[in-house]
This record gives C-alpha cells, sequence and structure tokens, in this order.
C-alpha cells in the first residue's frame, strides 16, 4: 500500500504541528505548501529549513524501513514529511525534544558503528532491526528519559508507529479507514465492512 | 510576577468558586445578566491548540492518562481509607472546564422515579423536588451544552421540545446490536450527546477523532471552558491557578464575606455580596470543611453534620468478547445506541420472537433492584495505534498481529446508582496536606449489597443480548470487578429540613444565607444517569434564584 505525502501531512497535523486554533477542518483539508509539494528532495529541504538536520531525518527514515511493514511504499517522502512538521517547527518545547531526538539517534548511530562498522543510515532494514532488538527496544517501555532502547522506543519507534497507524493509510492496512488521532469524518463508523 | 492579574476584583458582586459546568454556566448567565462577577478556578486555563499534543500524550503509552490535563502531585494528593479504594485523580479534571475537559459528554435527563425513590421503593432519599419542577431547566441545559438527540426512547421522562442538534445516527454494531434485541423484546434507541452532530455555538462538528475520552481536539464535545469564555465576554473574570483554602464569614457568622484563595504571587482574598461553591462533588464539601472557624468548628454550612456524608458514584457492568465477523469499532470515541428498558423495571424479563431476557429471580423487597442504564459500545477491543505503541512486535510481524486482533470486538456497558449510606464519605485526612498545607480530602468509600445485586443483574441481561448475538465472550466485569464511573453525588445534600439536609431547594445552605452550593453534591439519591445534564439544569436553576436575590 502507497502512503502518500497526504497521509503524512494529516498524521502531523492531526498531532497540532501547525494547526492553528480550532483549525481541524482546515487541518484535514489543508492545502500543502508549494515549494513541498514536488517531491522528497523539496520535503527534506523544507526539513532543513525549519532546523531538523539531514542526518536526523535519515536515520527515521532507515528505522522506519526497518519497521513498517513490507507492503508499504512511500516511505522515505512519508517519514521525511511527518518528522519534519514535527520536529521542525521553533518554539521551546519543540527544541528540546529535538535535542533529545537527535541525541538519541546518535547514540544509535555509535552502536551502529561499534556493532556493525557502520552508521545506521548505510546498513539494510533487516540489520537495523536486528541491531535494535539486540539493544532491547522491542521489549523497552518508551521513556524520555531512560535507557537507550527506552528511549529509542519513545523517540524513534514509537514516533514513527504513531505516525503511520493514526494516518489512513496505515489504518487501512489493519482495516479501519477512520484510526484513533484521525479525524476522518463520521461517515465510517456508520457503514458495514465493505466485501 | 506571572504576568497574569490575579488580584481579588474591587466590585465583585458574585464570587464562583469553580469553572466547570456548574459554576461556568452560572457565571455566564449571571455575567449575562449584568451582574459582577469573578470566578476563581484552581486549575490552569488550557490553550486550546494545545489539544492535538494532548491527544498524542493520551495514545501514546508512556504518560498516564491522567497527565494530559495535569492531574497529579501534591496539589492533588487525597487518601482513601475505605473498604473500596477511590481513583480520585481518574476522576475529575482541573482548569477552566472542569472535568468536562475529560469527560464523555453522555448527557441524560433523570426519571420521574429517580426524584421519589423513598416514596415509591423505601429506600434511599427522595427529592425535594420533582421531575416537572426541573423540566424547564433541562430544556435549557439541553440548548446551553448543545445536546444531539432524537425522540426515539420511548423510556425516556416526558418532554415538550426536542434537543437542539439532531442525533448521531446509529453506528454499525448497533444495528448488529439492535437485530438482537429485538429478538429478545429489548428496544434500543439513540443516545443524548454533548457533542456537535452539527456545528453549534461557534464549535466544529464532530469529525471523528475517537479521543473523547480524556480530550477532543476539535472542541465538538462539549466542555465547559466554551461557558467560562461566554461569561468573559459578558464581562466577569475568571481567575485560573487560583484555588480557594477557605471561606470565611461575617461576625454574625451567618454570611460569607470573603473567599482566601492562593496564586503563583501570593494569597489574596475576595469579598463579594453572593458565594457559589462549584467545585465538583469531593472538593465542594472539602471546602466546607476546611471553612471550619470558632463559629462554625465543624466546618461551614454543617450544623446538620451531613457535610460530606452520603457520598454516591454510579457503578460500572460491562462484557464482552468477539463475534464471527467485522464490527468496525474505534472509528469514533462515543455512544451511539443505548437501551433503558432496564431503567425503571430492572428485574423484568422481556420475550420475543427469537427467545428472552428472563425476569430476575428474587423480586421481593429484600431482593430488590436499583435502575439500570445499559449501553452499546462504538470502541470495544484494542485500537491498532494503541496495539502498536505497546507491544513488541514491528514490521510485517505486528501488522498481522493488528490485524488478526482488530475488527471482531464487541462490547456492553451499563451503569446502575449507588444508595445515599452515610458511612460513604469525604472526610478531611489531617494527618496529610497538599501544596497549600491544607488537609487532604479521604474517600471512605464501599459498595453496598443492593448495589452488586443490580451489577449482578446488569450483567446477566448483557449475557442473554451477547448469547443471542453469538459473542464468544471472553470478559465481564460485575459486583467483584466493578469501578466508579466517576460522577461524585450526595455530599452536600439536598432537603427541606435544615436537620436532614445541607442545602435547600434553591441550593442556598440553610446554614448560610449567601452562599450557594452547584453540584451533584447536592443530588439526595443517584439514580443511574449520567449527573452533568442534571449538574448543568440545577446550576441555571440556582442562577435564576440568585438573580432574584441580588
Ligand atoms: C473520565 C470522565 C468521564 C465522564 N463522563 C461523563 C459523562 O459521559 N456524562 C456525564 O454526565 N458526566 C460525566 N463525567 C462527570 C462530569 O465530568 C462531572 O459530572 C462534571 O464535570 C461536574 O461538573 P462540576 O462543575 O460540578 O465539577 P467539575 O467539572 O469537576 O469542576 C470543578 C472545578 O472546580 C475547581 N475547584 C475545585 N476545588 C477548588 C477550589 N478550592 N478553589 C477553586 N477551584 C476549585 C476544579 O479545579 C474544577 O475545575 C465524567 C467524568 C470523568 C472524569
Ligand atoms: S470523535 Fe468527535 S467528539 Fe470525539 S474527539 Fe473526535 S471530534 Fe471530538
Amino acid at each position: 500500500m502507497e502512503l502518500t505525502r497526504r497521509d503524512a501531512l494529516v498524521a502531523a497535523v492531526g498531532t497540532g504541528v501547525g494547526v492553528g486554533g480550532g483549525g481541524v477542518a482546515l487541518s484535514i483539508t489543508r492545502s500543502e505548501p508549494e515549494e513541498e509539494a514536488s517531491g522528497s528532495a523539496s520535503a527534506a529541504g523544507a526539513g532543513r529549513k525549519k532546523g531538523v538536520d539531514r542526518e536526523l531525518l535519515a536515520t527515521f527514515v532507515a528505522v522506519a524501513r526497518a519497521i513498517y511493514p513490507s507492503t508499504l511504499t512511500g516511505i522515505e517522502e512519508f517519514v521525511r514529511t511527518y518528522v519534519a512538521e514535527q520536529l521542525g517547527t521553533d518554539g521551546e518545547k519543540t527544541e528540546s525534544r529535538r535535542t533529545a531526538t537527535r541525541e538519541t539517534a546518535s547514540e544509535l548511530d555509535e552502536l551502529a558503528a561499534s556493532w556493525h562498522d557502520t552508521s545506521v543510515v548505510d546498513l539494510d532494514p533487516g540489520t537495523v532491526a536486528t541491531l535494535l532488538r539486540e539493544i532491547g527496544v522491542d521489549i523497552a517501555e518508551p521513556d524520555p528519559s531512560g535507557t537507550i532502547a527506552q528511549r529509542l522506543r519513545f523517540h524513534v519507534v514509537n514516533e514513527l508507529h504513531y505516525a503511520l497507524y493514526t494516518s489512513p493509510t496505515g489504518g487501512r492496512l489493519v482495516g479501519i479507514e477512520n484510526p484513533i488521532g484521525h479525524p476522518g469524518g463520521t461517515a465510517s463508523y456508520q457503514q458495514g465492512p465493505s466485501t | 510576577m506571572s504576568g497574569v492579574d490575579r488580584a481579588p476584583s474591587q466590585t465583585a458582586e458574585v464570587c464562583v468558586i469553580g469553572s466547570g459546568p456548574a459554576g461556568a454556566l452560572i457565571a455566564s448567565v449571571l455575567a449575562g445578566t449584568g451582574y459582577d462577577v469573578v470566578v476563581l478556578e484552581a486549575g490552569p486555563r488550557f490553550d486550546f491548540d494545545s489539544r492535538p499534543k494532548r491527544m498524542e500524550r493520551a495514545i501514546r503509552p508512556s504518560h498516564s492518562n491522567d497527565s494530559v490535563w495535569g492531574m497529579g502531585g501534591e496539589r492533588d494528593a487525597f487518601s482513601a481509607s475505605g473498604e473500596q479504594y477511590y481513583p480520585l485523580n481518574a476522576a475529575r479534571a482541573k482548569g477552566v472546564g472542569g472535568s468536562t475537559l475529560r469527560w464523555q459528554g453522555m448527557v441524560m435527563r433523570l426519571h420521574e422515579a429517580d426524584f421519589e425513590r423513598r416514596t415509591r421503593d423505601g429506600i434511599g432519599a427522595d427529592w425535594p423536588l420533582s421531575y416537572g419542577d426541573l423540566r424547564p431547566y433541562y430544556a435549557r441545559a439541553e440548548q446551553e451544552l448543545g445536546v444531539a438527540g432524537a425522540a426515539d426512547n420511548p423510556f425516556a421522562p416526558p418532554r415538550e421540545e426536542p434537543t437542539p442538534l439532531p442525533a448521531f445516527p446509529p453506528s454499525y454494531s448497533d444495528a448488529i446490536f439492535a437485530e438482537a434485541c429485538e429478538r429478545l423484546g429489548v428496544t434500543t434507541h439513540s443516545v443524548p450527546n454533548a457533542r456537535n452532530s452539527e456545528r453549534y455555538d461557534g464549535r466544529s462538528a464532530c469529525v471523528g477523532y475517537g479521543t473523547c475520552q480524556p480530550v477532543c481536539p476539535s472542541g465538538a464535545k462539549y466542555d465547559a471552558s466554551t461557558h467560562a469564555e461566554k461569561a468573559e465576554r459578558e464581562g466577569a473574570r475568571v481567575i485560573d491557578r487560583a484555588p480557594v483554602k477557605r471561606l470565611a464569614t461575617d461576625r454574625s457568622g451567618t454570611r460569607v464575606e470573603r473567599a482566601i484563595y492562593a496564586t503563583p504571587d501570593g494569597e489574596h482574598t475576595q469579598r463579594a455580596r453572593q458565594f457559589v461553591v462549584a467545585c465538583g462533588g469531593i472538593e465542594t464539601p472539602r471546602l466546607l470543611l476546611l471553612s471550619e472557624s470558632e463559629q462554625h468548628p465543624n466546618g461551614l454550612a454543617n450544623s446538620s453534620g451531613l457535610v460530606g456524608r452520603y457520598f454516591m458514584d454510579h457503578l460500572f457492568a460491562g462484557m464482552g468478547g468477539t463475534l464471527d465477523r467485522e464490527t468496525r469499532q474505534n472509528h469514533i470515541g462515543f455512544m451511539t445506541s443505548e437501551t433503558h428498558q432496564f431503567y425503571d423495571e430492572p428485574g423484568e424479563g422481556t420475550s420475543g420472537a427469537g427467545g428472552e431476557v428472563p425476569a430476575w429471580k428474587g423480586n421481593s423487597r429484600a431482593e430488590d433492584l436499583g435502575p439500570i442504564k445499559l449501553e452499546f459500545l462504538n470502541y470495544a477491543g484494542p485500537s491498532p495505534v494503541g496495539s502498536a505503541l505497546g507491544g513488541e512486535q514491528w514490521g510485517d510481524e505486528l501488522l498481522s498481529s493488528l490485524q488478526s486482533e482488530y475488527g471482531e470486538h464487541i462490547a456492553m456497558g451499563g451503569l446502575v446508582g449507588q444508595l445515599p449510606r452515610a458511612e460513604n464519605r469525604i472526610a478531611l485526612d489531617r494527618n496529610r496536606t497538599d501544596d497549600q498545607g491544607n488537609p487532604v480530602p479521604d474517600i471512605q468509600w464501599s459498595i453496598d449489597g443492593r448495589t452488586k445485586r443490580t451489577l449482578k443483574r446488569a450483567n446477566e441481561i448483557q449475557r442473554a443480548i451477547l448469547e443471542e448475538l453469538g459473542v464468544e465472550i471472553s470478559w465481564s466485569v460485575g459486583p467483584e470487578e466493578t469501578g466508579p464511573a466517576y460522577h461524585h453525588m450526595g455530599t452536600t445534600r439536598m432537603g427541606t429540613d435544615p436537620g436532614e439536609s445541607v442545602v435547600d431547594t434553591r441550593l442556598r445552605t440553610h446554614d448560610i444565607s449567601n452562599l450557594t452550593l452547584a453540584s451533584s453534591s447536592v443530588f439526595p439519591t443517584s439514580g443511574a444517569m449520567n449527573p452533568t445534564l442534571t449538574i448543568a439544569a440545577l446550576a441555571l436553576k440556582a442562577a435564576a434564584h440568585l438573580d432574584r436575590d441580588l
């Protein structure tokens, strides 16, 4: 199934990035900024401009490839857009979250370097998945100030799972077009299963 | 200095303490009439734009649900020394809007019988008001809250005008339930929701985030910040982060003269002609008890000794499992169908073309039952995002777990009301203090035999319906597992006899002539309907009396 930039924007907007007061209806129909509309390179550019560096975005993409279902396409653009929206805005809270996420990501990179002699972004998805398991991220309780496993779970893995499974495409994979956390309207709850 | 002016108003005629629906409604009505109103609210003013982030907090497992609205810590310390633990901080919110910030938003009128429990059943207490007395205020409350409802409930008490918004249509799973219920002779109907089925009162229509409890990012679900803001537009002042520590009377001891409140910038004193305490069913009696003085050694308005006594809540009964077909759960976070068939006749059986709900075995007085409200859930079973964030898998493995876990869950819920019993009470725990140095509330709570019996009966009906559907039942919540619905009632009961009650039918305390208590704390008996529409109706009634007195 194809993840779209729209999925990412909807998911990011659903979590409040860049949404004005009472702007829910607005947010789902929000038009995409022009310079971001033409593909991943400019989306990454937009991210950098707002303060998410290329390395961090690349780490998120590498982890997403390892933990997202293999049937998904469009992962890179989805993740870049979502992370740029989540971590790229101004403000004290975002700044401290961005710093904590960056620190966690570089610790992951150090572990990759010492166990696999290369950066996370150069590992294939299967090896990234193994690395994360070796660190214990799969069984860690998410905690922004815990062990490296707990922080990776909080800042990276759960961030990515939140983005995916509150988006319409992620929901549809499981069988729900309007997943919890997504403002998908009040029609779908009334409808029976599509045969 | 915090940059916000939290100094007292010099010219206030009315001081309202608490900005949940009770306080905010009274403030908005009285400010709209032209009175100088000041509202003192213990919690903060939350930024509307922060709601999507709060939703994320609610969904992601690393945060407790209570933290979504900042509950917990020294400010909210409490004790629960009763037979049954009471999770107080899950049961309320502090801030402009009060507990409605995190509520579900189901709004029903009480039934006529709820006002006459002693006369009819020889048990509990009668209200000094009848349904007819409250009926016009119920209609106004429905307008104020923006209730979406329909006239399809044959068990509801009589009403003269429709709700302001059309009901939400039934869900797909409601239709599954309706068929089974029909075969058993059980009637299902819509649910009145304080939630916009269409745009109303400047607020968005529901857009289906599905996280209503604890936060609605769109504002489609009513919360009392709406009325706090209306009050401000009418000229009232709403001062946040201003917990009132005690009320002081004048020399005669019969009138409140001052409210002493804390702020981030220090302590202040607010004077007014009329005082309204609208702090919810726990903090309202606590504030009266904290206001003890030489003239009022047992606390304010407590000559009856009943302040804090007769604490009641509604108890939850539920049952669920899986079906051999898709049930389409978790698209929205609220309910669209219920049955109130067993509200006035909890012991009666029903029968239809396909079978029956058997009658309750013992219908003698000693075996009597209380009203039962039954609900058909739209959010049975886990949600995919919840499972993904809490699980230990990822990739294709996670996806196939989610796919097999989601889809076929189905469940019923229900509420049962407790009877008032003096030993269930809110007292002060003198061994423990909050961030202001005041003794914390101690909730002494237990569940009586009649309530447990009624929960058992609720389970019996739920089982009959689920079995008729062919549900493989995997869980139930009955007398042993039950928990509170977070409706705090009874702790400053209303009555005509000052020796047997705390407030009169105007919600004025018997002892103190300028002190009004607006809360479910005045309910003499609980019924089994969610209380807030009744709280709102009583608040509007109290506002009318205050207007006359001012
Ligand atoms: C999870 C949940 C779900 C619920 N669902 C429903 C539902 O579906 N239907 C329904 O009818 N009800 C529901 N309720 C109950 C409903 O929220 C309450 O009945 C309602 O909010 C009570 O209104 P109130 O104004 O009396 O008190 P509250 O809303 O509790 O407001 C009291 C306010 O007073 C403030 N305060 C307290 N002490 C002081 C002090 N000393 N000084 C200054 N301010 C003070 C508090 O900070 C608070 O803001 C639910 C509650 C919860 C927690
Ligand atoms: S389902 Fe409707 S009411 Fe509930 S949170 Fe979403 S928008 Fe608000």
